[in-house]
């Protein structure tokens, strides 16, 4: 009876929700559990990295790693698994795309410091007082892990093989990639486990969704009600649907809100946030450079809703002439 | 000896002596596990092997404070919702109540209580993840059982396998209603300043009157299996009464207008160690009384109530260090505001002997008291015949200023504050975030029962399980408090003797 | 830091029907104008996609000049109205990046407007000239530095007092718990 392959799931600067879709395949876990032996899992079962370490190369059918990377021991952990997986698959939007923490990366490293420990109204610290990578306390040496100065997606770290897409990945998309590695059915390498067109063709909107867009006003979802059936667009509502990619059926929609874009692209698009810029600001009504200012004025953070999940992997990637500090140049 | 020898003599030798010093035996835990987040525990020996200092460690940071400015209002309760993806309906609600105050602006009834709804499902859900997957192996497998059967596997080993699938099935279908409102359960889209998205259609509501009904049943069930495997065993009700896991400090949590537990909204309460109040007020004044201390071996920041200023991780009459979570909710309040929780709750002050209870792991207790109240709560609100109404939005007219929103999350008080410009626009955030307010209290039940379990230099798996145990009671989410991507670091217990050789190392899943 | 002998890199986006024909027509009345732009000739200004400006960025360019046909004079009606919606969003979106309004330039120039060409052209070549190199390639491998060596970008422990750990780890006895 040949061994069953061996699945891994793992962490890095992560939310838990990708681990939580996993939990969410209910009942459908056990079927899973049967096919495959799970070899780690932090959030749920106890593995030994000694073990993990000591396995051959490449024994590891595959490893879903969730999470951006932000610190030196999530690299680490990166390399290692990469060594140890056949195939290492990116999990979710932040190791696909450097999800919404990515946003990060439109401010420096010392404001955040700065922020949280010092000037945030809450914190009493006049010493200012900060965490330190390594410090001494009542005579104790102790360290803290550094974290860099840009949030970073998998494959800006590591090679990967394949992606799962979503803030989290839906169950089902879970299911059918895991099938598709089990039978062997997979398709190129960095392909992106989940159908190939934009979320409009599953959403039950799509029916009167306007042939010809043509906005007037662009309305925050809380300035308006929104109509249940109507396409999001049709009310002047802005909807990542038409720059991401399917897979989740239209979840957000299904409970009447807007699409902001988890899936990522599609395969024909390389940034996101471009994408969705071109196709909506281009159908304005409006012709008249003011006009068009006024509407516009409408999407007042196009970074936080264009770029929302997608900052990391965008052309961009990190606002410019942001320094990076280093232990020789921090004052 | 000349004075320049004496001097040079001296200070080589107070060198020396601080080597000596730093030079102490010391034991680490990485990554601490069974818990949402990121955490290591370093506890330093003396030359008896007995606990010295012990301290928890938060290694991580993600900043959401500062990469939230400049975004609409509107958007946050998606995007505080991902500091946790195992709560994140918490962060949700609360940036929302945020969002009314930001807009001034008050939900229609029938909003309020699908937004109630909503909450007191994920309470339960979440809960029983704690309960069953978290938390509870420590109790239901045995905190010294061997790793293997320390986890949900173990759990329903102990249980049976068809317990483990009603819960499962039942978190399912919780996780479902949220889903029905929210879009998707794992960061749900519902909320909105003044209203939520999404109402229910009368043609859907029998089945989820039959998971209320359902809910309930399974709460109650869950208090039997805890008194049939916890409280029967007087082993565990030792330990859990044992002075290695007790703290006398104030404590904290929302009540209605009657004092009553309420997870979604009303007033703050402070009590003193004593339980006399200290203290009640609305969220907007949240900092007069809470403040952040920083300390330089961790990312977390350590609340205390401010008036009392930060007397260092003490309890006690100086102390300004206060508790959150289950067991604090039910020490600040005067009762349960449903039938059969007031029944769970007073048995529960009856069997731990009165009002306030010290002991940190009767919040796995505590918690399943709030499970029973959460699933009372449910089966109100879906059997109130507004739940059915279309009026769901006020739609906000006024400018934005400032608005400062609270829940009760699983793990604790949550209060997001939000400033923002004439746009609607973030110009200033703040988190408490409910890990954060008890990460002293949570720092000093690790030392306490390191103290309590490490003797003699005596150093096994299981005693740093026990270790570890003080923490999990809180279900911490260091996630949350870090408002930081957990992540995941190999764990390793490493034991050094005096003079930093390094002894032994006891390597643990991570 | 800046080096001396550095010139602006432009790259230009310029329509078949006027921008580019002007272009032309500049080109054989012999007007001299600067030569730090590269053109690349489309059908209509409302073909360029904001991800070559982004993408000319990335790779290296100091500024992306667009030219397309005045209002009302687009060879497919419809075409310059769209780039000049998408790109007053797109400045915003670079001032929100961190990228200075003026590397980005949209101008209306029609055929017989081969003065024009050189007129804009110097102008905003000086107009970088005098914002600098925008770098980004060499910004990127300076970030990326820090994945590669993890011991440049610890946050400096002397400076708030705390102290290195020293000490190498002798082999331990592993015992697996």
């Amino acid at each position: 009876m040949p061994d069953k392959p061996k699945i891994g799931f793992y962490w890095c600067a992560s939310c838990g929700g990708c681990e939580e879709a996993v939990v969410d395949f209910a009942e459908d876990i056990l079927g899973v559990i049967q096919a495959v032996d799970i070899v780690f899992w932090p959030v749920a079962m106890d593995f030994k990295k000694k073990d993990v370490e000591a396995m051959p190369d490449k024994s590891i059918a595959a490893t879903l790693l969730n999470g951006a990377i932000r610190t030196s021991e999530q690299e680490e952990m990166a390399r290692m698994l990469r060594r140890k997986s056949q195939y290492l698959i990116a999990y979710g939007a932040c190791a696909q795309l450097g999800g919404i923490p990515s946003l990060a990366n439109q401010f420096p490293r010392e404001q955040l410091l700065r922020y949280v420990y010092e000037e945030a109204p809450t914190v009493v610290n006049e010493a200012k007082t900060r965490p330190q990578t390594a410090s001494r306390n009542n005579g104790y040496d102790m360290t803290l892990p550094e974290f860099r100065n840009v949030v970073r997606t998998l494959d800006q770290v590591v090679d990967v093989d394949f992606y799962i897409p979503g803030c989290p990945p839906t169950p089902k998309i879970t299911k059918a990639a895991i099938g598709a590695l089990l039978e062997g059915k997979l398709p190129p390498k960095g392909s992106v486990l989940a159908p190939d067109v934009a979320l409009c063709e599953q959403c039950p909107r799509k029916a009167n969704k306007p042939a010809d867009l043509s906005f007037t006003q662009f309305k925050r979802p809380h300035q308006t009600v929104i109509d249940p059936n109507l396409c999001m667009l049709a009310q002047g509502i802005v909807c990542m649907g038409p720059a991401t990619r399917a897979g989740c059926e239209a979840a957000c929609p299904g409970g009447n809100m807007p699409c902001t874009g988890c899936f990522g692209p599609t395969s024909r698009v390389q940034d996101q946030g471009a994408k969705i810029l071109s196709s909506l600001c281009a159908n304005l009504a409006a012709r008249e450079e003011k006009e068009i200012r006024g509407v516009l004025a409408g999407i007042p953070d196009p970074v936080g809703t264009f770029y929302r999940y997608g900052l990391g992997k965008s052309m961009l990637r990190r606002k410019a002439n942001m320094p990076v500090e280093t232990a020789k140049n921090t004052p | 000896m000349n004075p320049e020898a004496t001097k040079v003599w001296n200070q080589a030798s107070a060198r020396a002596n601080a080597d000596a010093h730093a030079r102490r035996r010391r034991v680490t835990i990485d990554p601490i596990t069974r818990l949402e987040g990121h955490g290591k525990i370093d506890i330093f020996l003396d030359d008896q092997g007995d606990v010295e200092r012990a301290y928890l460690q938060v290694p991580e940071l993600r900043g959401f404070e500062v990469f939230s400015l400049g975004r609409p209002a509107e958007e946050m309760p998606q995007i505080t919702s991902r500091i946790c993806g195992v709560c994140p309906t918490a962060h949700h609600m609360a940036a929302t109540k945020a969002l009314d105050a930001l807009y001034q602006v008050e939900p229609p009834p029938a909003a309020r209580k699908i937004r109630e709804l909503v909450y007191n499902t994920f309470m339960v859900e979440d809960h029983a993840l704690h309960v069953y997957i978290l938390g509870g192996p420590d109790f239901i497998v045995g905190p010294q059982a061997p790793p293997e059967q320390r986890n949900v596997a173990g759990v329903i080993q102990k249980v049976g396998v068809e317990v483990g699938k009603k819960v499962i099935s039942m978190r399912r279908r919780l996780r479902e209603l949220i889903a029905y409102f929210g879009g998707k359960v794992i960061h749900p889209v519902l909320g909105l300043p003044g209203g939520v998205s999404k109402g229910l259609k009368p043609e859907d509501l029998p089945p989820f009157q039959a998971l209320a009904k359902d809910t309930l049943e399974f709460a109650l069930f869950t208090l039997q299996v805890f008194k049939d495997i916890v409280l029967k065993n007087p082993e565990y009700v030792k330990l859990i009464t044992s002075d290695a896991y007790t703290h006398k400090t104030y404590y904290m949590g929302l009540v209605d207008e009657r004092n009553r537990v309420n997870f979604y909204d009303g007033l703050v309460r402070v009590v003193d160690s004593g339980g006399k109040e200290y203290a009640k007020f609305p969220a907007a004044n949240y900092r007069d009384f809470v403040a952040e201390h920083v300390e330089p071996w961790s990312y977390v920041k350590f609340c205390y109530l401010k008036p009392l200023g930060w007397h260092g991780f003490e309890e006690g009459p100086q102390s300004s260090v206060y508790s959150v979570a289950p067991l604090a909710r039910l020490n600040v309040a005067d009762g349960m505001a449903t039938p059969q929780a007031q029944k769970a709750r007073d048995e529960f002050f009856n069997t731990l002997g009165g009002k306030p209870v010290h002991h940190t792991l009767a919040n796995h207790w505590a918690r399943v008291v709030e499970m029973i109240y959460a699933a009372e709560r449910i089966v109100e609100l879906i059997n109130d015949p507004e739940i059915t109404s279309a009026n769901l939005r006020v739609i906000p007219s006024a400018k934005p200023t400032v608005g400062v929103g609270v829940v009760e999350a699983p793990r604790g008080t949550l209060y997001h504050h939000f400033e923002t410009d004439d746009q609607g626009l973030i110009t200033k955030a703040n988190l408490i975030v409910a890990t954060q307010n008890n990460a002293a209290r949570i720092a000093m039940s690790v030392e306490k029962a390191a103290k309590g379990v490490i003797k003699k230099g005596n150093v096994s798996e299981g005693l740093l399980n026990m270790v570890e145990m003080a923490f999990r009671a809180y279900d911490p989410c260091f996630g949350c408090a870090t408002h930081s991507l957990p992540g995941h670091l190999p764990l390793s217990v490493s034991i050094y003797n005096r003079e930093r050789k390094l002894l032994r190392e006891l390597v643990q899943n991570a | 830091m800046s080096d001396p002998k550095w010139q602006p890199r432009i790259v230009a986006f310029f329509c078949n029907w006027c921008t580019y024909t002007a272009a032309d027509l500049a080109g054989v009345s012999r007007f001299k104008y600067a030569s730090n732009v590269r053109v690349i000739r489309l059908m209509c200004s409302g073909r360029v996609d904001p991800q070559f400006i982004l993408d000319a960025l990335a790779e290296g360019a100091d500024g992306v000049l667009i030219g397309g046909c005045h209002l009302g004079d687009c060879h497919y009606s419809e075409g310059n109205y769209k780039t000049v919606r998408r790109f007053q969003m797109l400045q915003r979106l670079l001032h929100d990046m961190g990228i200075e309004e003026q590397r980005v330039r949209l101008e209306w120039i029609s055929a017989s407007e081969g003065e024009r060409v050189k007129t804009v052209i110097n102008d905003m070549v000086e107009q970088v000239r005098a914002l600098g190199p925008l770098n980004l390639p060499q910004h990127r491998a300076e970030w990326d530095r820090e994945t590669a060596h993890p011991a440049e970008t610890a946050l400096p422990a002397e400076a708030a007092g705390g102290v290195q750990l020293a000490g190498q780890r002798a082999q331990p006895e592993v015992a697996h718990a």
